[in-house]
């Protein structure tokens, strides 16, 4: 299964780190970042391997959603195909 | 990968607009819990709801949260329980009703749909014990939704059902006068109800439905009042343009997850009710829609023309994105429970007469309006056999769901809770329809319904 995760909030240092370091500790694999920076407002939107993900989506989804809590930005992680459907024929 | 815009788009419907899918209903067929016995039938509607509906509310919670968009409602709806309770020897139905709301409990929904009779065309043996126990049934019971079709393009308008169900919904109003009426709310009545309606009160299995079935109701009134904002001062076809993509999107995004439950419940799928259904919260308003295409206030001239475009344009979106598209599909107008139509009617600007005409060309009906408590029970049942000839005629579902709310009167606010929100009452007219009423029998079918 692969997810989109999105990371919104003011800049600052170590953002990609302390997410993808949680993300290496549960074993999810990244296969795109991208990221743009607009009047010091950070968006950055991540697409995710959870194949061999070693816990549940849900449990995955709160330590990200607490650790965007302890690094003051606002991190969702959701299915891909979601996407996929809403915005292709 | 996926435009980081339409990610953010995806997410802002949700955060700020308010997008969700309005409800997530199980339906089940229940012919097989039929018993001359109806203790025995009661056992059987029991178990197998709760098998069935064992590990529903806890996977449809889980995949609401992969996805990231909220379910807000997870319901049940069942066969029409005249035709279950018919079977039994009983006379008393207000005992499935009971049943019905301890089932709903152990599953852990918010409604069972399905304490339901089919008469258009006449009273079968269960029909009349089932309507005439409803006040009763629904005050006694917290979860258990009731409706009645009493009319069709091919049979015609049953007048003796709309009689009786004008002192019904006075008699229920009266059992729940503690809250404000609101055993009203959970009771509707039809002309040409639809068998695969996912949203209540007026959902329930039909018979012609599989032996269990998912089907899906998705909203989203102000992603299309945000979208519209985006074309101010455009022509029609822009608006109508607008509509139809955001419908489009919406939908998808509703099946996707619908798919899902339906997988790891192993459930087939049903339906997907694309219905724009507001809530009494800000910015979740078809009324503020049809503002935002150039009305001051809802209700004022062009309102049933805009609502006509926008119920057209958002079945043509919906059916671009999905095959399985179904039930009432279009726009609720339900008075209570939209922000803007609250506003509206204590504006001045809505009266009962412009919520029939709007009915004319929306997928519902008179839906949550508040009347006064002593209006007479004839002039509810004439109001109901206008709906119906509006539904009958049109060949369209159309509904109504009044609640007479005891001991108020127009000028006063009734207060429901909840989703179902608060509503001014609102002016009957006060001419009498007694004699009309009282002759009974029935309207029969319109020319245009011999299409053989």
């Amino acid at each position: 299964m692969k997810a989109i995760i999105t990371i919104l909030g003011k800049d600052k240092v170590g953002i990609i780190a302390s997410v993808s370091t949680l993300l290496a500790n549960h074993n999810v694999n990244i296969l795109d970042i991208t990221q743009t920076v607009m009047k010091e407002y950070f968006t950055m939107t991540m697409l995710v391997d959870l194949d061999r993900l070693d816990t549940e989506f849900i449990t995955l989804q709160e330590e990200l959603t607490n650790r965007g809590h302890a690094i003051q930005m606002d991190i969702k992680i959701q299915r891909e195909d979601i996407f996929e459907k809403m915005y292709g024929i | 990968m996926i435009k980081t815009k339409n990610i953010l788009e995806a997410i802002k419907m949700v955060d700020e607009l308010k997008f969700d899918i309005r409800t997530v209903t199980f339906g089940i067929s229940l012919l097989d819990c039929a018993d001359t016995n109806g203790e025995k039938s009661r056992q059987k509607i029991y178990d197998k709801i709760t098998k069935l509906t064992e590990n529903f509310v806890k996977i449809a919670e889980k995949t609401e949260k992969e996805y990231g968009i909220p379910i807000i409602n997870k319901r049940i709806s069942v066969t029409p329980i005249s035709i279950i309770a018919g079977s039994s020897n009983d006379t008393d139905y207000v005992k499935f009703a009971k049943t019905l709301d301890k089932a709903a409990d152990i599953a852990g929904v918010n409604f069972i749909g399905g304490y339901s009779a089919l008469v258009q065309k006449g009273f079968a043996k269960g029909d009349e014990f089932l309507i005439r126990s409803i006040p009763e049934a629904l005050s006694v019971t917290n979860k258990v939704c009731s409706s009645i079709n009493l009319a069709s393009t091919k049979a015609g308008i049953n007048m003796d059902a709309v009689k009786i169900m004008g002192q019904v919904i006075k008699d229920t109003a009266y059992l729940t006068r503690d809250k404000d009426s609101l055993g009203c709310a959970k009771l509707v009545v039809f002309a040409n109800a639809v068998e695969d309606n996912p949203f209540m009160a007026g959902a329930f299995h039909g018979v012609g439905e599989a032996e269990k079935v998912i089907s899906v109701g998705v909203s989203g009134p102000g992603v299309v009042k945000y979208a519209l904002e985006g074309v101010k001062g455009r022509n029609f076809t822009e608006v109508c343009e607008i509509i139809k993509q955001t419908a489009f999107k919406i939908t998808r995004a509703g099946e996707v997850v619908a798919k899902e439950i339906c997988k790891r419940l192993d459930v087939p799928f049903g339906i997907m009710d694309l219905s724009l259904a507001p809530t009494p919260e800000i910015g979740d308003s078809v009324a503020r829609i049809l503002e935002e295409i150039g009305l001051e206030s809802c209700g004022a001239h062009g309102t049933t023309a805009a609502l006509a475009l926008l119920n057209d344009a958002i079945k043509k979106g919906g059916i671009m994105a999905s095959s399985n598209v179904g039930g009432l599909s279009g726009a609720f107008i339900p008075v209570s429970e939209d922000e803007g139509m609250i506003a509206a009617v204590s504006a001045g600007s809505l009266n009962l007469e412009k919520l029939e005409a709007m009915t004319c060309v929306c997928s519902v009906g008179l839906d949550m309006i508040a009347i006064p408590g002593d209006t007479p029970a004839s002039t509810i049942s004439a109001i109901i056999a206008d709906e119906c000839a509006i539904g009958v005629i049109n060949q369209k579902p159309t509904a109504v769901r009044l609640i007479p709310v005891h001991g108020k009167t127009v000028g006063d606010l009734a207060e429901f809770g909840g989703l179902l929100g608060r509503a001014p009452v609102m002016a009957v007219s006060k001419f009498s329809s007694e004699a009309f009423i009282e002759r009974g029998g029935r309207i029969p079918a319109p020319i245009h319904s011999f299409k053989n």
